[in-house]
């Protein structure tokens, strides 16, 4: 990274705040040590169920504040599913909206100083990708059968143009899970290196109310970025779900 | 950027690899974030679909319930609103008939009472009347025999009081002669 620039006095790490370390002692991670990520990701566990479950406990025809908060989520939600994905994309509602409040809220608790963001890993968001392109991979072929292939047959197309045509189609479909995942991994990654190079630069005292303003100016577009990224990743999800569900052009 | 740290060896040789480049190529930590992360989407997924979706939903359709039957029973209400309105006006209407009718009927009753009882009140002051100058008659022809009886009288008085010889037939002759004309 650039530490050129200011010689010893600055120590610039944007990247440590990334590492996956075991939350007890210092010993090494195996895949079933308790980590900064188990505890990130427990807490956005936490916030959900504080959200979803605590808030609408009192099941108010007149919401309470908390209560409307969860509404407007599923409403949200719900709607985009309905809109995009159809009436038969709502069986697939919950999962849906599992990787929504999951990146949404993991997202937003990355924001917390000292917090780890477990949604700037490959390894989660790649993880992610994956199961959905698996899923609706599969659905698209129990559903439609072969059928399914029609989806790479361009049929508005002029026929000499179609086989070329579905060489690139077969191309995206196989570098969208690559694209989904590495747009919300980078997305995060991006932002939070970013303030963390601004942080260093607090460091020198004439360039620091600069640099403070330039992280809360950041930090504001972190805000967005975390929320616009969980809904991006999840309307794509379900553009990918409409096409399994309904394959032909 | 090229950290390929395979082996888990010690923390402090791992730690260097990893903060000299990314640690989100640090494969070595891809098994344990990939079985949080799978735990994590297991406890999200049962909490949403067993408790909060069915609630929320259920809340949401209660909602548009209450909502819906209160519209209905806002519709109806004003329909019967409306009916009860009608029937007023209608009766309104009635009322104002009958009443047009009442006051006819009890005008034309009392002319008719009216008409007998002048029709009455003339006989009654035509017969009066009639008695009345039958009366007068009476009176009057009664008067008019005083009247020769006293000027008989007086006639045959004032020709005695004069030294005559007052002759009875003569007097009532000379008076009715007199008095006629």
């Amino acid at each position: 990274m650039a530490t050129e620039e200011a010689g010893s006095a600055l120590s610039f790490h944007p990247m440590e705040q990334f590492i996956v370390k075991p939350l007890f002692g210092d010993g090494p991670v195996n895949w079933y040590t308790p980590t900064n990520v188990t505890l990130w990701m427990a807490m956005a566990v936490l916030a959900i169920f504080l959200m979803l479950v605590v808030g609408t406990r009192g099941r108010a025809v007149v919401p309470s504040r908390m209560q409307s908060i969860a509404e407007l989520s599923y409403g949200f939600i719900h709607k985009m599913v309905e809109d995009v994905a159809g009436k038969d994309g709502l069986k697939y509602f919950p999962y849906i909206m599992t990787l929504f409040m999951f990146i949404v809220f993991a997202n937003s608790l990355s924001l917390l100083p000292m917090s780890f963001a477990s949604t700037s890993h490959v390894a989660v968001t790649g993880v992610l990708a994956l199961a959905v392109f698996i899923t609706v991979t599969v659905i698209g072929f129990v559903k439609n059968g072969v059928g399914f292939l029609g989806l790479f047959w361009v049929s508005a197309a002029p026929l000499p143009l179609r086989p070329i045509l579905a060489l690139i189609e077969v191309i995206s479909y196989f570098v969208r899970p690559v694209s989904h995942s590495i747009r919300l991994a980078g997305n995060m990654m991006a932002g939070h290196a970013v303030i963390e190079v601004f942080a260093a630069f607090a460091a020198i005292a004439v360039i620091s109310p600069l640099s403070v303003v330039a992280i809360a100016a950041m930090y504001g577009l972190e805000v967005m970025v975390a929320v616009i990224q969980a809904y991006v990743f999840t309307i794509l999800t379900c553009v990918y779900l409409k096409d399994a569900l309904h394959p032909h052009h | 950027m090229a950290t390929t740290t395979h082996e888990v060896a010690g923390a402090a040789a791992d730690h260097a690899a990893e903060s000299a480049g990314m640690p989100q190529l640090d494969f070595a930590s891809f098994p344990n974030q990939i079985f949080w992360l799978a735990v994590t989407l297991v406890v999200i997924y049962w909490v949403l679909s067993r408790i909060a979706l069915p609630r929320i939903g259920g809340v949401l359709a209660d909602r548009q319930g209450a909502i819906t039957s209160d519209l209905t029973a806002a519709e109806e209400f004003k329909l019967r609103a409306k009916e009860a309105e009608a029937a007023y006006e209608r009766a309104l209407v009635e009322a104002r008939a009958d009443a047009q009718k009442i006051v006819l009927q009890a005008r034309a009753e009392i002319q008719k009472d009216l008409d007998a009882a002048t029709a009455h009140a003339d006989a009654e002051i035509a017969a009066r009347v009639s008695e009345s100058e039958h009366r007068i008659g009476e009176i009057r022809a009664g008067a008019m025999e005083a009247v020769v009886a006293v000027a008989r009288e007086a006639a045959a008085d004032i020709v005695a009081a004069l030294g005559g010889k007052a002759d009875a037939k003569a007097v009532a002759k000379a008076v009715d002669a007199r008095l006629k004309g």
